[in-house]
């Protein structure tokens, strides 16, 4: 069908990403799990999946990674 | 035990996830113009996508919750799930069985068996499946609408209506696309939102190795936890194989050898995996055969490692539970305040001389078992020192002697995840039971309209007839599900009751699939007959047989109390995990010796030439040369069954 997945994924996580990022910058207090500001760290892993799924839509428009 | 509050950053995170799901569903919309599109999406999807969903439609309550809890309180041997009782089953299904699923034609598994045998057949299967998919999808359903209002305080009505309600919407829009494509969406989502959960789990107790030394000393003596009654080798919690071999005494999970490898490995691994329409309908939906057949390939590789997703959280609940010092145990079963109040006053009345009295009245408000040393010290220290009534009451809590092993994911969330990672946990574990429920529906949705509606009530009506009926009985399935979910809401490990239901069904199934794929001399009546008898016989053993510990009645052995006799220690396994193994092997050997004892007694009413394309003897090979090495099936699957292998060495 007409819609490459990886456009949602891509945006979705991107999204999320920026959001915990963001949140984890400036509330460094409220974003501590054992020690970590874990919003940060993650908020930027999810962020970096994000725009990989999102490059890979671009690029590849029809040859999706293993097909 | 107090309801969390969500920041607006967790509402953010749910809504963004609740708002591309359904985005995702609008989208596709403006493709389904046919029933093929609703129910099938026209054989058009790409491996890697159908791969993922098939992993993911599997991942529902099933996996996270429950899987959690069995590695609670089963340790790494819960692991066999998908080492013994997953991947080698979905390699047989990509190499072998694909082929004849693909190749067919058939719109589902069902009408595989209606194409090889006959109507009867395949009406039987059909009304099985449909029965089960709704169970899964109510029991899944059930424990999500249980724990959000567990952690945080929504009315479970609300929850399971609204959540419902969502995949509903999406599925209702976008078909089997839509369900496909949100179930890869919510695979990422699953993996990346518990992930940091595991981590910092695992950073928490001390990494693996302080884990393990952890699991030890509980496995000697997990009484001291109520853990288990009895106490077993160090290594019960921490080595996959070796408490098997023991015997049914050595291992928390009550199982040998035997019943792992052929009554989960192959009666109930083979069963589902191979002939479950709910995955296999992802495979089915691949644009080609090499697509189909790679389908399970693809899943196999995140399958094979999700255990330290998935059981690993269990195991590490255990760990935290046996050091004071974390403030962590694997919550209680659910008490009322009401009961805790009355519980407390009972506490700051006792005469600390005589606590014996009290420890039973806190039980019997309580309604469950509890601790009595801990109880008894805890009315000595509220004498030594007067204590708040909300101090006791967390006393009280910790001192419960039972644990509602399906919280434990539920519970580490709410210990590691500051608001945002919360939000992003939490809109995973709904993930997870969404793709579960929009799988099953899907499923169900198909078999309904093509198999039952179509094929034995209105067969002859146009395909925008039929589309229609699709959409309709969506509506009507997730109204099932929500019944069923009701139903479900009085049973504590949904894990089991899946088995329970998977072995009435799936069991016996299997066996008819393999003599109609692999022997051409197998007969229609037969055919029935065999799978008719498997039923009939899981049935039967399951009202004949009990777990120890468990009251005859829906868990078993209830014919017993019909008659007024006691159960005979024959009929006793030592857990449930064994009545399952044994009643899914014995539902197989029914089904397995009918078939193959009325095949030879009846004659044969297809043709060879009929049979092209659905026996294995009878349908030409296909050949793999103009296929890259590294997608053709029986390649990989030869190096993932390795790979397999390796791993159960090492957790041995």
């Amino acid at each position: 069908m007409g819609l490459d997945i990886r456009w949602p994924i891509g945006l979705m996580f991107t999204f999320i990403g920026v959001l915990l990022t963001g949140y984890g910058a400036i509330n460094s207090a409220g974003s501590q799990s054992l020690g970590m500001n874990i919003n940060l760290i993650w908020g930027v892993v999810l962020l970096v999946f994000g725009l990989l799924m999102l490059l890979g839509a671009a690029r590849g428009g029809k040859t999706p990674p293993s097909a | 035990m107090q309801p969390i509050h969500l920041a607006w950053v967790d509402y953010t995170i749910l809504l963004a996830y609740v708002a591309f799901v359904l985005g995702i569903g609008w989208a596709l919309a403006r493709y389904m113009k046919s029933s093929a599109d609703f129910l099938t999406s026209a054989r058009s999807i790409p491996t890697w996508v159908t791969g993922l969903a098939f992993i993911s439609a599997n991942l529902g309550a099933l996996e996270l919750v429950g899987m959690a809890a069995s590695g609670a309180k089963y340790g790494i041997a819960t692991a066999h799930f998908y080492w013994v009782g997953a991947i080698p089953a979905m390699i047989f299904l990509a190499v072998f069985m694909m082929p004849f699923y693909y190749g067919s034609k058939a719109r589902s598994v069902p009408e595989y068996l209606q194409m090889r045998f006959n109507k009867p057949v395949m009406g039987l299967n059909a009304i099985g499946f449909a029965i089960m998919t709704v169970f899964a999808s109510g029991i899944s359903m059930n424990a999500l609408a249980k724990l959000l209002n567990q952690l945080l305080g929504w009315n479970y009505h609300f929850a399971l209506f609204v959540c419902s309600g969502v995949v509903l919407l999406y599925v209702l829009k976008g078909g089997l696309t839509s369900a496909i494509y949100t179930e890869v969406l919510q695979f990422f989502m699953i993996v990346l939102g518990f992930a940091p959960v595991v981590y910092l789990g695992l950073k928490d107790v001390g990494g693996w190795t302080a884990m393990t030394t952890k699991l030890h000393a509980v496995a000697q003596n997990p009484m001291a936890l109520d853990l288990n009654t009895k106490s077993f080798a160090p290594d019960a919690w921490t080595s996959a194989w070796k408490p098997l071999l023991g015997g049914y005494d050595a291992n928390p999970m009550g199982v040998n050898v035997f019943a792992i490898v052929f009554g989960l490995g192959f009666v109930l691994s083979f069963g589902y995996w191979c002939t479950n329409f709910l995955v296999v309908q992802r495979a089915m939906a691949a644009k080609n055969m090499t697509a189909a057949r790679n389908t399970p390939i693809v899943a196999a590789i995140p399958k094979m490692l999700f255990p330290a997703l998935v059981i690993l959280p269990g195991m590490l609940a255990v760990a935290l539970t046996a050091m004071p010092d974390k403030n962590y145990r694997i919550p209680p079963p659910i008490i009322a305040p009401e009961a805790y109040t009355q519980a407390v006053d009972i506490v700051k009345s006792a005469n600390p001389a005589d606590s014996a009295a009290a420890v039973k009245a806190v039980a019997d408000a309580l309604g469950k078992k509890v601790n009595a040393g801990k109880i008894t010290a805890l009315i000595a220290a509220n004498a030594a020192t007067k204590m708040s009534d909300d101090q006791i009451k967390q006393g009280i809590y910790n001192d419960v002697a039972e644990y509602d092993y399906d919280s434990v994911i539920f519970s580490l969330v709410k210990k590691y995840c500051p608001a945002g990672l919360l939000g992003l946990a939490l809109t995973a574990l709904l993930a997870s039971f969404m793709s579960g429920m929009a799988g099953n529906v899907t499923a169900f949705n198909t078999v309904w309209t093509y198999n039952l509606y179509q094929a034995f009530f209105v067969p002859d009506k146009s395909d925008a007839h039929y589309f229609w009926m699709g959409k309709f009985i969506t509506v009507v399935g997730i109204g099932l599900s929500i019944a069923c979910a009701y139903f479900a809401r009085q049973y504590n490990n949904a894990m089991d009751i899946i088995q329970l239901v998977f072995g009435f069904v799936n069991a016996p199934v299997f066996a008819t699939f393999l003599f109609g794929m692999f022997w051409k001399r197998t007969t229609s009546i037969a055919a029935f007959c065999g799978l008719f008898g498997g039923i009939a016989g899981s049935t039967v053993f399951h009202a004949l047989t009990i777990a120890t510990g468990n009251v005859p009645g829906v868990k078993g052995a209830y014919l017993w109390s019909i008659l007024g006799h006691e159960v005979p220690k024959s009929c006793i396994f030592p857990s449930e995990m064994a009545q399952n193994f044994w009643l899914a092997t014995f539902a197989f050997c029914v089904c397995f010796g009918l078939t193959l004892v009325l095949s030879l007694a009846t004659s044969r009413t297809k043709t060879d030439e009929q049979l092209k394309g659905l026996v294995y003897s009878l349908t030409p090979k296909i050949v793999d040369h103009n296929v890259p090495v590294w997608q053709r099936p029986a390649v990989v699957g030869t190096v993932l069954l390795i790979a397999c292998v390796i791993l159960n060495i090492i957790f041995w």
